[in-house]
């Protein structure tokens, strides 16, 4: 019996110092999370498990080359070329799993930077309150006031279309988003006795925004980041549909719909794939987040 | 009817009223059930009022609800049953149930700020049930509403109903939500820890009146409370609950003077704890002549001086906004007086936190009420002990880690409790760790805020116990701000009284809680309801002759 036991219990064992028994419980508690996970967030994982994987081993996965013209424009489907070729007679599966680096690593990309712009301004201007909180929030204000797609169709004309600027211009549009937020949870946060008592013990600006604050605002804004993201891709690959993302011979879902949409004309479900893989990474990144959301929240019914 | 309180077992009781076989309770934690209640026979007779007692946990206010035939979210009743006037009210129809409840059967919550709408007045929430029931026309319904007010001893009976929750104090709402109940006549009225979030001396007029109303309309009651002084004032029977289980019950008296069982026994030893007095000594801390104010309108303290002796303990006393923590938002510098002096080992401090040096705000250590918003939920208690050492002592690996294993032997716990979040851990443990948080910073000063007002009292005998032992070991000062008198005679050495912003009274423990006595500290003191059932009866025959006294309470 207690030979059984052993491997399950930490408490049978000799007492571990203070520091391994930590590590050991942080990885018990994330493998655990995992195993009861409902299958839609699993579904969700998996869906972004292989879109990472595609998007990372791309040159190993496709067929034919990115920009590689392989035959006749608007081939059939074929064992050739799975799903036909495009307009100037490149591969579209190989197009496609490009896509999935390009559109992704950009949108990943830009939440990213809006996060850390966003996220630090809405814990400074929560935490500081008076003129900055002020200051900034009236900037964000007058940002949000016009609506995203045109403001970005605007700048980006200004400014040019590059993908740089089109990287800072969504990030910087899209923080503003990620302000608001964070200064509203983080403002419940911020009156609770254990940031008064880290005030009291002298802590400076970094440590109560990092330590103290952030750690307890990870829930929503964790939640907010995947469906930001989705956000963020949309908006790249509406741009792309227009012109104005990322530039050809770039492989991108948005602009791959843009130069196939003839072929609905006639019948073909050609110009749908990537409208259905910008699809499905949407569906997968919200179940994920359903569930975080679920989990940390505390909501049951 | 006469509204003279008379002493509670002199009334006659009927038959049963409810009846409560063998009831099981589960409630669901991480999709797993476990009982809550398990198997709690209870019987209540027509007019009769049943003290329910234990600590929190014991599923006292869960059996509250189940005799409304009620669980809430999250729980069920898996067992037993529930007769009320005949009639079984869990295999009743859930029509059945709703009509019942609001009617004949009523509930008294315990806080009524909570439970009160804020967008309507007083008058409509208190005839809602009533109206809906048609049994009486509105204006009827309102008159009848008012002289439940008047009875209630509610200040200006006939205008108050016309008031918002807002605009009127915490004592006065719990009456106003007995008012509601007793609009109905309801058959029997569960109470809730209904005083449990007043101020003494709001409590003693609270709990006359409910006293006096249930008398009058010879209601049965149920009261729920884990404070066995006031249900020694409130209940003809006491049943004592732990773990979700019946542990004894007894009428008042006879349980009083004669437990039988050894947890019982332990409840009623709790507030025996005492502390021998000692003089005070050199100066650690001198509060002089303090001015503060929120913003430039509200003067919280007015000129407050107060003297903290190393290694004693300074107990400042008062109901809530006479100014005790903003006493200590002073001291700890996060507000700043307007006028005043604070003096720390001989020298006056900086006013403001920013100002002040990291040697400094280690020697003066805080502990607060409510330890669930002390601790950052998502810092282990090493986080949290461990930061304070490496912050202000500099040590990090094997030394840091030594001390924290010091500090958890220091605070009754062992190493094993290192790894947990603070949501894994009980009230009482989760305090203690604030304690060792507090320690770690080897402060000369601590100032405790309400520290075991949120905890059970045997729990908070035991918080008690570590203070104490930890002055004696530490020669550690703590200027202790509570409005519990009980904890004040335990644990202090001085005593300062506070009223509205200024001191009234202070010098040694012996000297403020011996008579003469200035009028507010006079209040204070006789306010603390004390384990002889007739001590109610008797204050308010006491106070009817110096109605002045009365005044000041009830507001």
């Amino acid at each position: 019996m207690t030979v059984t036991h052993d491997t399950g219990s930490a408490t049978a064992k000799a007492a571990p110092s203070i520091s391994q028994r930590r590590r050991r419980s942080v990885a018990g508690n994330a493998w655990r999370g995992f195993v009861k996970a409902p299958f839609s967030a699993k579904f969700g994982m998996v869906i972004i498990a292989v879109y990472v994987l595609a998007a990372i081993f791309a040159p190993m996965l496709a067929p034919y080359g990115e920009a590689e013209v392989v035959g006749a424009g608007y081939q059939p489907w074929s064992w050739q070329h799975l799903m036909g070729t495009d307009q100037l007679g490149r591969d579209l599966f190989s197009r496609l799993i490009y896509g999935a680096r390009n559109t992704v690593g950009v949108a990943l990309l830009t939440t990213i930077l809006s996060f850390a712009l966003g996220g630090g301004l809405g814990l400074l201007a929560a935490i500081a309150k008076g003129w900055i909180d002020q200051v900034l929030s009236r900037i964000v204000d007058a940002l949000m006031a016009i609506p995203v797609l045109i403001f970005a169709l605007l700048l980006l004309s200004i400014f040019g279309t590059s993908l740089v600027n089109m990287v800072l211009v969504l990030a910087v549009l899209d923080s503003t988003r990620v302000f608001r937020l964070t200064r509203a949870v983080s403002q419940n946060v911020v009156v609770m006795d254990y940031v008064e008592a880290a005030r009291l013990r002298g802590e400076k600006l970094p440590w109560i925004m990092r330590r103290e604050i952030l750690p307890n605002i990870m829930a929503p804004l964790v939640a907010e980041f995947g469906l930001r993201f989705c956000f963020v891709f949309l908006t790249i690959s509406a741009l792309s549909f227009l012109g104005l993302g990322l530039q050809p011979p770039t492989a991108d879902w948005g602009s791959m719909v843009y130069e196939n949409k003839m072929l609905i004309t006639v019948g073909r479900l050609t110009p749908l794939l990537p409208a259905g893989a910008i699809a499905l990474l949407t569906v997968g990144v919200n179940f994920v987040v359903d569930w975080f959301l679920h989990k940390t929240s505390g909501l049951k019914e | 009817m006469n509204d003279n309180a008379k002493p509670s077992g002199t009334r006659t009781k009927g038959d049963v009223l409810l009846e409560v076989r063998n009831l099981q309770i589960e409630g669901e934690s991480d999709e797993v059930w476990r009982p809550i209640v398990k198997g709690v026979d209870l019987t209540l007779k027509r007019g009769e009022v049943l003290g329910l007692i234990g600590e929190s946990g014991a599923g006292k206010s869960t059996m509250g609800l189940a005799a409304m035939g009620y669980a809430r979210a999250g729980c069920r009743i898996s067992g037993g049953s529930v007769v009320f006037d005949g009639i079984d009210l869990l295999s009743a129809s859930e029509e059945t149930r709703r009509k019942m409840r609001g009617t004949r059967i009523a509930y008294v919550a315990q806080s009524a700020a909570a439970s009160f709408n804020p967008a309507h007045k007083l008058m409509d929430q208190t005839l809602e049930t009533e109206l809906r029931e048609g049994k009486r026309g509105r204006a009827e319904a309102e008159k009848d509403a008012i002289e439940l007010y008047r009875r209630l001893r509610l200040p200006n009976p006939e205008e108050i109903g016309f008031r918002y929750p807002h605009q009127v104090s915490g004592g006065q709402l719990q009456r106003a939500m007995t008012a509601m109940a007793m609009t109905c006549r309801p058959d029997l009225i569960i109470f809730d820890e209904p005083t449990t979030a007043l101020d003494v001396t709001t409590q003693v007029e609270v709990l006359a009146a409910i006293r006096d109303i249930v008398d009058q309309f010879h209601t049965a009651a149920i009261y729920i409370t884990h404070d066995l002084a006031v249900v020694a004032q409130m209940a003809d029977r006491i049943k004592v609950l732990r773990y979700g289980k019946s542990v004894e019950e007894a009428p008042t008296r006879e349980m009083l003077t004669n437990p039988r069982e050894d947890y019982t026994k332990s409840l009623w030893s709790v507030r025996k704890l005492g502390k021998q007095e000692q003089p005070g000594g050199e100066p650690v801390l001198q509060v002089k002549n303090v001015t503060a104010a929120y913003g430039n309108a509200v003067r919280v303290l007015s000129e407050v001086t107060v003297t903290v002796p190393r290694g004693r303990t300074v107990a400042v006393v008062g109901e809530s906004g006479s100014g005790k923590s903003t006493l200590a938002r002073v001291i700890t510098g996060l507000l700043p007086p307007i006028q005043g002096d604070i003096v720390f080992n001989g020298k006056s401090l900086p006013p403001a936190l920013k100002e002040r040096s990291a040697d400094t705000l280690r020697r003066i250590q805080m502990i607060y009420q409510m330890p669930d918003t002390a601790l950052n939920p998502r810092h282990t208690v090493y986080e949290t002990i461990g930061r304070p050492i490496e912050f202000y002592r500099g040590l990090t690996g094997a030394k840091k880690e030594a001390r924290i294993s010091e500090l958890m032997t220091m605070i009754e716990m062992d190493d094993s409790y290192v790894d947990r979040f603070p949501g894994e851990l009980s009230g009482g443990q989760k305090q203690r760790i604030c304690i060792a948080r507090a320690l770690a910073a080897e402060p000369e000063l601590i100032i405790c805020d309400e520290v075991t007002s949120a905890l059970d009292q045997i729990v908070q005998e035991g918080i008690l116990q570590l203070l104490m032992r930890l002055q004696r070991e530490l020669n550690v000062s703590y200027l202790f701000i509570t409005h519990d008198i009980a904890t004040v005679r335990a644990i202090s050495d001085e005593i300062v009284v506070m009223f509205q912003g200024r001191v009234v009274q202070q010098g040694p423990k012996t000297q403020v809680l011996s008579p003469p006595h200035p009028p507010y500290t006079e209040l204070l003191l006789s306010s603390v309801p004390e384990m002889d059932p007739d001590w109610l009866t008797n204050l308010l025959a006491r106070r009817k002759v110096q109605p002045e006294a009365m005044k000041a309470g009830d507001r």
